[in-house]
């Protein structure tokens, strides 16, 4: 059931430039052309009758429900697939249209439960709207008939129901899983009066192909499919629109309250990234924002051997900043730093790279883009200008050539795939480049053209062969490049690129690509017509990851591609806040707006507005802290939202590290891994308890609202400024707005952003200033922000991370649909029902020259370290190639993951790592060591002493 | 922090730079990139290993790094 708190229009909104004038009931309607007569009614206030029809997905015309009558037409047109032209003269309510309507509803509430007092969406039930609508007062037909009201229910899924007898078979449910999902997972089956929604082949649910996207659910009129926890609380009684804290797709959400209880998540149909669409992790899994896991009391210890104390929020603060202090006091300047949050705001981002620069008064504050899209960063700005993709998301509507390298968007940005999906099954053409065969490469209507399946850590030699084709063939646009590209800089990578070493068939041994494929696909992506390239953490989290970025910006201009609709450069962020995080002066070397420190004018600026001095010289980088934490020159560390112990490479190194710190403080709303090496938590806060905004990938900055208090009575951003004023710094919001005013002011990429402003147009993309004041949703339109863009050349450098007889597989890392990032959210939620524990993914082949079977427990050793996992057997994989995921702490991925990274951003290369698997009967000694020190930990926190 | 890790990381560094056909360009971009991105304590120590000799350091990087402006301590 969609929210009752959204207006339906019935049918998809026209996007026509012409108009149409019509007259409906009298008024005169004028609407783009291509409306139907039910939208354009809507629009005026006139409410169609209808049951199969729904904004979301294209009119059906099967419920008989919204007839309508035309002057001079024959019968009575269906008003959902009847579009308006000039001069109709439309009449919605007549005596005949009256009987019509009410002969179909007797029908569908004969085979109906009339359990409408008890039912869940009792309330919010178009069906029991509809019979009130045309004043049904009795069924001439019985109720005794031949029905389907004794269907058993599927409670498979953890989070609806699907109740067959509540079904009217209106097929919103199918039309919405194709249309607006694309799954294709739900079917009518059998004829007639047998005709039933079924998911798969007549499977439950958690059976068949169901991604559990709630598309479905929220498109059914009745009670068929409703959400459980409708079910348990019933409707809510007033909604706030917040934005998503998963991925980098940013969702619009509608909270659905009672009080300060969260009903449901509903997707917004007006939010701009996601149209009214969901994921299963945004619609469904955000119950761990109260989970009695939730640590809610700020804690203190002297050593992480002993027990917590919870103490008052002010006694927290000031023991941390008494520490903080004494360690600058003993040991300099530098000897502390901090660590933003991509999961934060951006607000609470800002808060606290100025609590590291302007009370700590150092430069050392990094963020977790420094694991994922650092290089990101580094690459666009080098060639573009500007640390951010180039489009919006519904650019890709206009794609002709879709190149995918490095991501699985229908897992980690599912939002986003279903509307590149969407464009596929329209017609365009698709080229994956991945060592696995993800989903996109064939499913439901969708078929890659060419998948690259490249061999890891060769992204640069297969974007170089690209290059090469591009340039050797003759491919490459030359009057964009001449216009828009510095010249000299062109020149000399086509050089470069045409250099034979380049060549498909040079590289062809390095990638195991075939030459043919590659010169195939260069030619379709240079030539097919609008090119856009989307790239993830396959690209950035390599040891020349900041090079395949600079390659793929080589390519974009190469091709002409970038400054349109249709084109550009797009990074799929991997967490909610990885742009803003980075836009805030998350970096070391950079202050908020990516100014580096050593700019005077910069510092100038921001140091008056402190009331500073900023420091010129760059920062430590995370693994330059803990580097610097093993020589003893760092000692404290502040981390708010971020679990580095799970999340960043070689696992003992990190706790090494962490054990060196005189003082760390974590504040966090779990006792995650990385708190249980900490002296000071300070709780914080879920994205429901607090306002703000999120800039998703699409560089869209949206609101986060309050739909709660705080559990622990600070959102974030309050606990940061306390900390500063126990540090004895003068900080003093009111509320995250007034941050928001501070970073426009300071900002030039941000000087027109604030909340009226969000409030007022629902999201802006920046750069948002007064020359585009309403944003900006594609990028370097008529130039690019570096003014001519730079090409740059980039040499294929094998990774150091080399097979060998010892190590002879290659395992790459990554995530899937169900679990997010660290897992600390999804695993305490539902979710855990698809994906309970990581695995280990390997060839058929593979695993039988080592005798593993499906399921079978396997050791991974690397030069870094073991662990132990079950094996998948998988022909997604290609022989040689491992693949695990790491949403759980006691699987131990990154205690195998080694300290290499890129060259330009210390970004780990967690994509590349050599290992042996071997069939094992028991834990790994780092596990069973885990599995001890977690429990020890856990039993030190007061409330969670019990589950321990 | 480990001399060696600075020295890997300063010949990856090398390695992308090294492409650039322009020597002096090469150069100044391995010295621009670890003035830009590298905080003084591993300046301080690359610049001191390079004084030692350089145990390591690819060619272009050695020179690199003795064009590093000198790092101020703490």
């Amino acid at each position: 059931m969609q929210s009752r708190f959204d207006e339906d229009f019935g049918t998809p909104a026209s996007h026509a430039s012409e108009s149409v004038t019509l007259t409906i009931d009298g008024m005169t309607v004028t609407v783009p052309a291509g409306t139907s007569i039910m939208r354009a009614a809507a629009g005026a206030g006139v409410m169609v009758p209808k049951l199969c029809a729904t904004d979301s997905v294209d009119p059906y015309g099967s419920c008989r429900l919204c007839l309508v009558e035309v002057d001079g037409r024959r019968g009575y047109p269906a008003s959902c697939t009847t579009p308006c032209e000039s001069g109709l003269n439309v009449r919605t309510q007549s005596n005949k249209l009256a009987e019509i309507r009410k002969g179909v509803m007797e029908l569908y509430i004969s085979d109906h439960p009339l359990d409408c007092l008890t039912c869940t969406t009792n309330g919010n039930c178009e069906l029991q709207d509809m019979a009130g609508a045309v004043g049904l007062r009795e069924v001439r037909y019985g109720y005794e008939g031949e029905n389907h009201t004794k269907s058993l229910k599927d409670d498979s899924n953890p989070y609806f129901t699907y109740d067959p007898s509540k079904c009217i078979v209106c097929s919103r449910c199918v039309r919405a899983c194709e249309e607006v999902q694309g799954t294709f997972a739900l079917t009518i089956e059998g004829r007639g009066f047998d005709s039933r929604v079924s998911a798969g082949m007549s499977e439950k649910f958690m059976d068949s192909e169901c991604v559990s996207c709630g598309a479905c659910v929220q498109a059914c009129p009745t009670a068929t499919l409703t959400e459980k926890s409708m079910t348990l609380m019933g409707q809510p009684d007033h909604s706030v629109i917040t934005t998503c804290a998963y991925c980098g797709v940013g969702c619009s959400f509608r909270a659905e309250m009672q009080g300060s209880r969260v009903v449901r998540m509903v997707p917004w149909k007006d939010g701009k990234a996601n149209h009214g669409h969901s994921c299963v992790k945004g619609r469904f899994a955000w119950g761990y924002a109260t989970h009695p896991d939730r640590i809610t009391k700020p804690m203190i210890r002297d050593a992480i051997t002993d027990p917590w104390k919870e103490v008052s929020w002010d006694e927290a603060l000031q023991y941390a900043a008494r520490r903080f202090q004494q360690i600058q006091a003993k040991h300099g300047r530098d000897s502390i730093g901090g660590i933003t949050s991509s999961r934060c705001t951006n607000e609470e981002a800002y808060l606290v790279q100025k609590l590291v620069r302007a009370v700590f008064n150092n430069n050392n504050v990094d963020t977790c883009a420094r694991v994922c899209h650092s290089p990101t960063g580094y690459g666009l700005k080098a060639t573009l200008g500007e640390s951010a993709g180039t489009q919006d998301f519904d650019s890709v509507l206009a794609s002709d050539v879709i190149l995918v390298i490095g991501a699985n968007p229908t897992d980690g940005h599912p939002v986003f795939a279903s509307l590149m999906k969407k464009r596929l099954r329209q017609g365009a053409k698709l080229i994956v480049v991945d060592p696995r065969q993800i989903d996109l490469v064939r499913s439901a209507h969708i078929e890659a053209q060419h998948h690259l399946k490249l061999r890891p850590g060769t992204n640069v030699a297969i974007v170089n062969a690209l290059a090469h084709v591009i340039v050797t063939e003759g491919l490459v646009q030359e009057a964009f490049v001449a216009e828009r590209c510095d010249v000299d800089s062109f020149n000399k990578w086509r050089t470069f690129a045409a250099r034979e070493n380049n060549s498909p068939e040079a590289l062809e041994a390095i990638t195991g690509v075939p030459a043919k494929s590659v010169r195939e696909a260069a030619r379709l992506f240079a030539t097919g017509g609008n090119g856009a390239i989307y790239y993830g953490l396959g690209v950035t989290e390599h040891a020349q990851g900041s090079t395949t970025v600079i390659g793929i910006a080589n390519l974009a201009m190469a091709t002409g591609n970038v400054g349109r609709r249709g084109v550009g450069v797009n990074p799929l962020r991997g967490q909610n806040n990885v742009q803003g995080s980075c836009d805030m002066g998350s970096f070391p070397h950079e202050l908020p707006g990516y100014r580096h420190v050593s700019e005077a004018g910069a510092r100038q600026l921001f140091g008056d507005a402190w009331g500073v001095t900023i420091q010129h010289e760059p920062g430590l980088r995370i693994p330059n802290m803990f580097e610097a934490a093993m020589d003893g020159s760092f000692r404290g560390m502040y981390v708010e939202g971020e679990d580095i112990v799970q999340s960043d490479p070689n696992t003992q190194h990190v706790i090494a590290a962490l054990q060196q710190l005189e003082c760390l403080v974590v504040q966090d709303i779990f006792l995650n891994e990385t708190a249980m090496y900490a002296h000071v938590f300070l709780p914080g806060s879920s994205f429901l308890e607090k306002d703000g905004t999120f800039t998703n990938a699409e560089r869209r900055i949206s609101r986060v609202r309050k739909v709660m208090p705080p559990l622990a009575g600070k959102a974030d951003w309050e606990v940061t400024q306390a900390l500063a004023q126990a540090m004895g710094y003068p900080m003093n919001y009111s509320h995250p707005s007034e941050i928001m005013d501070e970073i426009a002011r300071l900002t030039p990429t941000f000087t027109g952003v604030s909340y009226e402003k969000l409030d007022r147009l629902g999201s802006v993309q920046w750069p948002c200033n007064e020359a585009t004041p309403e944003g900006t949703p594609t990028m370097h339109i008529d130039e690019f922000v570096r003014g001519k863009g730079n090409f740059m050349l980039t040499e294929y450098i094998p990774t150091s991370e080399k097979v060998t007889k010892r190590f002879p597989l290659l395992m790459t890392t990554g995530r899937i649909l169900s679990q997010y990032n660290v897992g600390a959210q999804t695993r305490r939620t539902a979710n855990n029902a698809w994906h309970s524990e990581d695995r280990v993914d390997i060839h058929p082949v593979d695993a039988e020259d080592r005798g593993i079977k499906d399921g079978d427990w396997v050791g991974i050793t690397s030069r870094a370290g073991q662990t132990v996992l079950r094996a998948t057997v998988s022909e997604r994989m290609q022989p040689g190639v491992v693949y695990t995921t790491f949403h759980f702490p006691e699987s131990g991925a990154n205690v195998i993951t080694t300290d290499n990274s890129d060259w330009a951003t210390n970004c780990p290369e967690y994509k590349v790592t050599a290992v042996e698997l071997t069939m094992v009967s028991q834990p790994s000694e780092w596990q069973s060591h885990y599995k001890r020190f977690a429990k020890d930990q856990i039993g030190m926190v007061p409330h969670l002493e019990a589950k321990a | 922090m480990h001399i060696e890790n600075l020295v890997t990381m300063l010949n990856q560094i090398n390695s992308f730079f090294a492409t650039e056909p322009d020597r002096e360009l090469g150069i100044e971009g391995i010295r621009n990139h670890v003035q830009r991105f590298w905080e003084p304590r591993m300046r301080r120590l690359i610049i001191a290993h390079v004084q030692a000799g350089g145990a390591g350091v690819e060619p272009l990087a050695l020179e690199a790094v003795k064009r590093l402006e000198a790092v101020k301590a703490a």
